[in-house]
């Protein structure tokens, strides 16, 4: 028998996709168009004099050796960021989920940092670790780290990605916590019952039955470290220092809003547009098929 | 739609108007798209409500539009959209940006050439005037918020380090030794600096005259490079490199975040804008004052004069030619000693005319606040030369970025000054190439 539900009218399916057909074209491939051809003019801020300079500005990107760090730092951030946010809510959640008594007031404490801006986010731990005004800054000068992220690119990194972290943690944990609480009680207690400790019934039961979430969070993630945690990196380091936390979203902030220099910075952005299609297709590609739904 | 139902919207009320103002009379309004907040804020509305009340022609909306790139970006975008602001306030360093754009930008000679205003180039400061001119010396924008270098210090470091706090020090190795005499007191943080490109290198060059850049710094055209490598910037920039490796010189960031950390007696000395002079007013727990900014007396020439930072007001090209009159007519009133004086005396920047400064020295208001007068006294010390009027590199935006960045790596000790200032002329010059081909 056939499974799928076919449509008797011949135009009524496209009739119903054509409002997110229409959405798709006008957001999406319109502007990705002109993003195209702008990244092969060069322009004066104006506008009053346009060159056609074919395929320059990417040339000229790729002979930056501070655009080729970008994409080294980029990579870095955005494995920090989504390992260390995925496995500290994963593991928030699990406890969260195994907690009796107040269970709601962890919950919405865990909740809470999602409401605060990226920008308000990074401001507080800028605040947190300034070198000078810091109160975690103290603490770690009295440990003997010499913290002083304006200068230090390491630490400049590790404070970036511990707000991107803290602010995406929400997020993944209310996602993690629905998806314990949909699997089945009745599961994990066979396995109890047929003599798995807790670590085992974790690993062999509850962890396939969350791989769906936990591929929907990981895709999730890895397009928040590209993209949103901009406000997070232009409000706390601004790339700095030596453009050694500058991502590539932020370079494309800078050199088109700040510069005024749309071409180049076009071409920054039909790259970041490749590199997201292509890890989008590598992720559905390989690591679904590990996916057991 | 959206366009059609505004457009319908926009008539109903031109009606509705129309039928409530029983004498037909046209005002022309005259946007002012600006990036001032807080208390500056509050002035610009005062000035415009006093320019309103003063003719019934014209009326000056002041339009808060985000921070200087973003009120930039704003207006640029919004005149390739066909809907420019009639006045932008555009920062120093877009300046060069600016005045590439010949078709977007009514120069303000001109506008007051052709409106019949009175307008006298000789009224106003040099260093300022200078700044924003072209070659033939004709005046491009209207200058409004000008400020420039100056060395602030903690008079209560100075006491318990056993510094004569009412001689402050007026060159650099005189900072030098001071800011050791402060570390060995216990003095976590002897000398910092607001700005530090614009500070360090920008006006340092012009204080000592030396070139930043060929072609009289940019101003003689666009093939301009830079050449900010000079023996006298790798000399210093060194200098501050070994403080900063001795602790002598603590760094605190880009921009204005080091003034927090003299405000609150962290840092004793610290050289930024005369612009801080309210804040720290209104914030140092200690007892403090104004300094000349330090020089190095073997330089010859030295001390020059500063130059200035700060933002100006661009007109730009209308449909109507008809509201030029009007924002002549604005101009003539900002420029005005009355409303200088009570900008200056009220927020710290500089006066923009002599005239303004007379003004504010026959009111008594430097006896009374002692310091106040240094910024200007620093911008009028000498005649400018071609060295010292100013910068107009293309770009510079970035270029002030990279400067900042190859700056850090000094203060990080990964590179000396000699091989940082080499590589910021390097990656600037890459900078102004690419702006002379998209302008040219």
């Amino acid at each position: 028998m056939e499974k799928r539900v076919v449509f008797a009218s011949p135009w009524l399916p496209y009739a119903l996709v054509a409002p997110q057909i229409a959405i798709t074209l006008v957001f999406f491939f319109w502007p990705a168009s002109q993003a195209l051809w702008q990244s092969m003019l060069v322009q004066d801020a104006f506008a009053a004099k346009t060159q056609f300079v074919f395929l320059d500005n990417f040339k000229d990107l790729f002979q930056d050796p501070h655009y080729l760090a970008s994409f080294r730092v980029t990579a870095v951030f955005s494995a920090l960021v989504t390992v260390i946010g995925l496995s500290v809510s994963l593991l928030l959640a699990v406890f969260a989920d195994r907690v009796i008594r107040g269970a709601t007031v962890y919950k919405t404490l865990l909740i809470w940092p999602y409401a605060v801006a990226a920008a308000v986010a990074a401001i507080l731990w800028v605040f947190l670790l300034n070198p000078s005004l810091g109160i975690l800054t103290l603490l770690l000068r009295r440990m003997g780290v010499a913290w002083d992220f304006l200068l230090n690119p390491t630490h400049a990194l590790i404070l970036i990605v511990v707000a991107a972290v803290w602010k995406q943690i929400s997020y993944n944990f209310l996602f993690f916590l629905a998806g314990l609480q949909s699997i089945p009680k009745s599961l994990i207690e066979a396995a109890a019952i047929d003599g798995a400790g807790p670590g085992r019934r974790f690993w062999t039961v509850v962890f396939p039955l969350l791989s769906p979430t936990a591929f929907f969070l990981l895709v999730v993630n890895v397009v928040y470290a590209f993209f949103d945690t901009f406000a997070i990196v232009d409000a706390s380091t601004h790339g700095g220092p030596v453009q050694a936390t500058t991502i590539l979203v932020l370079k494309v902030y800078q050199d088109g809003q700040q510069s005024l220099d749309l071409g180049s910075s076009a071409a920054q952005s039909v790259i970041l547009m490749l590199i997201v299609i292509a890890l989008t297709l590598i992720q559905f590609r390989f690591i679904e098929r590990k996916v057991q739904y | 739609m959206a366009l059609a139902l505004s457009r319908a919207l926009r008539i109903v009320g031109a009606i509705a108007l129309a039928a409530a103002t029983t004498s037909a009379y046209a005002v022309t309004e005259i946007q002012w798209w600006h990036s001032m907040t807080g208390k500056l804020n509050d002035k610009v509305n005062e000035i415009a409500d006093k320019f309103n009340a003063s003719q019934k022609d014209y009326k000056v909306v002041p339009v808060y539009k985000g921070q200087y790139d973003e009120s930039m970006t704003a207006a640029i975008a919004a005149y390739r959209a066909g809907n420019p602001p009639q006045i932008v306030q555009v920062f120093e360093v877009g300046t060069a940006t600016m005045m590439a754009a010949k078709g977007a930008v009514k120069p303000v000679y001109q506008l007051m050439a052709e409106s019949g205003e009175k307008f006298d180039p000789k009224a106003y400061l040099g260093a300022v005037y200078g700044y924003y001119a072209d070659t033939k010396g004709n005046l491009i924008s209207m200058p409004f918020n000008s400020s420039t270098q100056v060395l602030y210090v903690n008079k209560d470091a100075f006491k318990k380090a056993g510094l004569d706090p009412a001689n402050p020090p007026k060159t650099w190795p005189e900072v030098e030794a001071a800011a050791k005499k402060l570390k060995a007191a216990g003095v976590a943080c002897p000398f910092t600096t607001g700005w530090q490109s614009w500070v360090q290198v920008e006006s340092f060059s012009a204080w000592h005259n030396v070139p930043l850049g060929t072609k009289e710094n940019g101003f003689g055209g666009l093939d301009t490079r830079l050449e900010l490598n000079g023996p006298v910037q790798v000399k210093h920039i060194q200098n501050l490199g070994n403080w900063a490796k001795d602790g002598l010189f603590v760094y605190k960031g880009r921009k204005d975040e080091p003034l927090a950390s003299f405000t609150s007696g962290d840092c004793a000395m610290i050289t930024t804008s005369s612009g801080s002079y309210a804040n720290i007013k209104a914030n140092a727990k200690f007892d403090w004052e104004v300094a000349t900014l330090p020089y190095y007396p073997d330089v010859a020439g030295a001390p020059q004069n500063t130059i200035i930072g700060g933002a100006t007001l661009w007109v730009l090209n209308q449909k109507d030619p008809a509201v030029y009159k009007g924002i002549a007519k604005f101009f003539e009133f900002l420029s005005s000693p009355e409303v200088q004086a009570d900008w200056h005396q009220t927020t710290g920047y500089v006066p923009i005319t002599l005239a303004a400064y007379d003004l504010t020295k026959k009111q008594g208001f430097y006896d009374k606040n002692p310091g106040t007068d240094i910024a200007i006294k620093e911008l009028t010390n000498k005649p400018p030369t071609a060295n010292s009027k100013g910068l107009r590199f293309g770009n510079f935006v970035q270029i002030r970025n990279i400067i900042d960045e190859e700056l850090e790596s000094v203060w990080s000790g990964q590179k000396t000054a000699k091989v940082a200032l080499d590589d910021a002329v390097k990656r600037g010059n890459e900078q102004i190439e690419k702006f002379q081909k998209a302008n040219q």
